[in-house]
């Protein structure tokens, strides 16, 4: 590997870390209050990228703009699978679970039937040209991923730590019978957190969407990787899924491109089984959540 | 649990309950032998069927077969559970070991069967070890990502696996000099298979180990203190339904004659745990009213093809949502008096009220 390619093939990773962070971010802060995963995540990251091919490219938005409301709207799609879906089954974790699934069916199908299936979508790179990094070679549309991402991530950060919502959300994460002691409403607070996760995923989607390759399909991909993610990061650790999305990142990105991202896929896997042998609390897990 | 059988079973079978002035006579009569009669009736109509059905049915009940005995191995695994995600790959471990050893070394129908259930149970015992240290909800993310593996190396190993293109030209089956790829001859072979392996998991379910799973699955932790170990019956519950597995992946493969990855999609595996999840997984006969109400609205949904996903989600949905005991518990549910029910319906609307 010369020295272009390690820049490039670092850069790489950087972004492919920074998706994957914005990714497995909302899943383990839904993960934390419901103690309950999404399975449609990988599809609001679909819904997140199709939002951007019907504005942007057939709509004739500004990139920005679309981008912009692909959040709410992911969001909202969130919020709702919170009050039709996990609301209904309530504490019995594996109906929710399995009607999540259900649900990402539903999600494919509906996105296939309205702008079909066949053929993958081709939006206009909004951003042409590359940057010239040392002898490297980064287009700018995936350099524009990096900041975004991490602006969203402090942002999340930021309102979980200082605003009075964000802290109730942490509570409620840490033990929710105390927390609806304290006068917090829980159920706000799920709907809250799968907003964000929501929020997240579509942002994700929105910025992949020039990029990727646009498929009623993608989100298949993506839910495995951000489980992957989840698991070695510790479930419902926020700070442990943006460190083990880094680790994965990285790693996926390498062997990816010393080899292919088949493999590349099967070594994250192989890595979350070592992480279960090893310390099945994840990385940051807490020993019993 | 005292008595599944007979409580659950007659229904299926109601026309052929005995004659209602025998019944009459004697009521004990009924609630003893009904479930049995009703099995050995659903036996017969089943070898008397496929001489009046046009090939195309016949191919279809071989395939219902396999989904039974998919089912019900499904349904053995969740005893305790522990709801995987990767059953549809066991069941594709089974047929790429029947293709492989069947192509290459030659073993015979008969012993093959049975031989890609082993291989199928060994690898199910290699997966469930480092899938020991999580649970419940751990557990269906770690066994997706383990099933995920697996079909990739199908994908990526040209050799032996022959890689996305699969394995073809697998040797027809054959059993005591009688050919089976005749679809009648295979529907038998088929249906024995599936009325073994059905009877073994039905014991199964009743026997103590059956208890002992049902234990792990009520709370682990007694269940320990009890002196059941927990690890090993865990272990034993997926490798048994991995066993299972692994002999309708057999079945599958013999009558496909080639096979690739794509037979054993994440798709095929959330249709079966809508199978279980809408006939109920709690009684041993749910999965086998699910299968075969879901078979049936498979058939008739042919003309929807691309909906049914969208169809079949949605209904898994509404289940879940309305009636997450499945099919089984609609009776009892009946019974309710319907103000219940019409409270349900009035908490569901609320959901779509502000605030």
């Amino acid at each position: 590997m010369d020295s272009a390619t390690l820049i490039q093939t670092l850069l790489n990773s950087v972004v492919t870390s920074s998706v994957y962070a914005l990714v497995a971010v909302g899943l383990a802060m839904a993960f934390g209050v419901m103690k309950m995963a999404n399975f449609a995540h990988g599809e609001f990251f679909m819904v997140g990228a199709y939002t951007v091919y019907v504005l942007y490219q057939l709509g004739g938005f500004n990139f920005w703009v679309a981008v912009a409301l692909a959040i709410p709207i992911v969001a909202l799609l969130g919020v709702a699978t919170e009050r039709i879906i996990f609301r209904q089954t309530g504490a019995n974790i594996l109906a929710g679970f399995m009607a999540t699934v259900a649900l990402g069916f539903v999600l494919q199908v509906a996105v296939g039937r309205i702008w079909g299936v066949g053929l993958m979508k081709r939006i206009d790179t909004p951003y042409m040209g590359a940057a010239d990094i040392g002898d490297a070679h980064v287009g700018w549309q995936r350099l524009l991923v990096i900041p975004c991402a991490i602006a969203m991530l402090i942002a999340l950060r930021y309102f979980l730590y200082n605003a009075k919502l964000g802290k109730a959300l942490r509570a409620c994460a840490q033990d929710p019978e105390a927390a609806a002691l304290q006068g917090i409403n829980i159920r706000n607070m799920t709907m809250l957190a799968m907003a964000l996760a929501g929020a997240s995923a579509g942002l994700a989607g929105a910025l992949m969407a020039p990029i990727a390759a646009i498929t009623p399909y993608m989100g298949h991909g993506v839910i495995l990787i951000a489980f992957i993610v989840v698991v070695v990061g510790g479930m419902a650790s926020i700070g442990g899924a943006v460190i083990a999305a880094i680790i994965l990142g990285f790693i996926h990105t390498f062997v990816a491109t010393l080899t292919d991202s088949l493999i590349a896929t099967m070594v994250g896997v192989g890595f979350m089984a070592l992480t279960l042998v090893v310390r099945p609390q994840g990385l940051l897990g807490r020993e019993k959540s | 649990m005292k008595n599944p059988n007979g409580a659950a079973s007659t229904p299926a079978g109601g026309s052929a309950l005995p004659t209602p002035s025998a019944a009459a006579s004697n009521p004990d009569w009924r609630r003893k032998y009904g479930g049995w009669i009703a099995v050995i009736a659903i036996l017969a109509a089943l070898c008397v069927i496929p001489f009046y059905m046009k090939f195309y049915h016949i191919e279809l009940s071989i395939i219902y077969f396999m989904s039974v005995i998919l089912a019900v191995s499904y349904r053995l695994i969740t005893t305790t559970g522990d709801w995987s995600f990767a059953h549809i790959i066991l069941q594709g471990i089974g047929a790429y070991a029947t293709a492989l050893l069947a192509k290459h070394v030659g073993i015979p129908f008969i012993v093959m069967v049975p031989l890609a259930g082993l291989v199928t149970a060994a690898v199910g015992a290699i997966v469930m070890f480092p899938m020991l240290r999580t649970k419940g909800f751990a557990f269906f993310i770690a066994s997706f990502a383990f099933g995920e593996f697996i079909r990739m190396v199908w994908m990526k190993v040209n050799n032996p696996f022959g890689g996305t293109g699969g394995i073809v030209n697998i040797p027809s089956p054959e059993l005591f000099g009688l050919k089976l790829t005749s679809s009648v001859n295979y529907y038998f072979a088929c249906m024995a298979f599936m009325v073994a392996a059905v009877f073994i998991m039905w014991r199964l379910d009743r026997s103590r180990i059956g208890n002992a799973w049902k234990a792990i699955h009520t709370d682990d932790m007694l269940a320990e203190c009890m002196g059941v170990n927990v690890a090993r019956y865990r272990t034993l519950a997926f490798v048994v339904g991995s066993f299972f597995a692994g002999i309708a992946g057999a079945l599958l493969a013999y009558r496909m004659g080639s096979i690739d990855p794509h037979n054993f999609e994440i798709t095929q595996m959330v249709y079966l745990v809508i199978w279980v999840v809408i006939g109920g997984a709690s009684t041993f006969w749910g999965p086998l009213i699910g299968v075969t109400i879901l078979t049936v609205a498979f058939e008739w949904s042919r003309p929807l093809l691309e909906w049914r996903p969208l169809m079949f989600g949605s209904l898994l949905i509404m289940f879940l949502i309305f009636l997450p005991g499945g099919l089984e518990s609609l009776l009892p549910a009946l019974r309710r008096p319907p103000g219940e029910h019409y409270a349900r319906f009035r908490r569901w609307l609320t959901t779509f009220r502000p605030g």
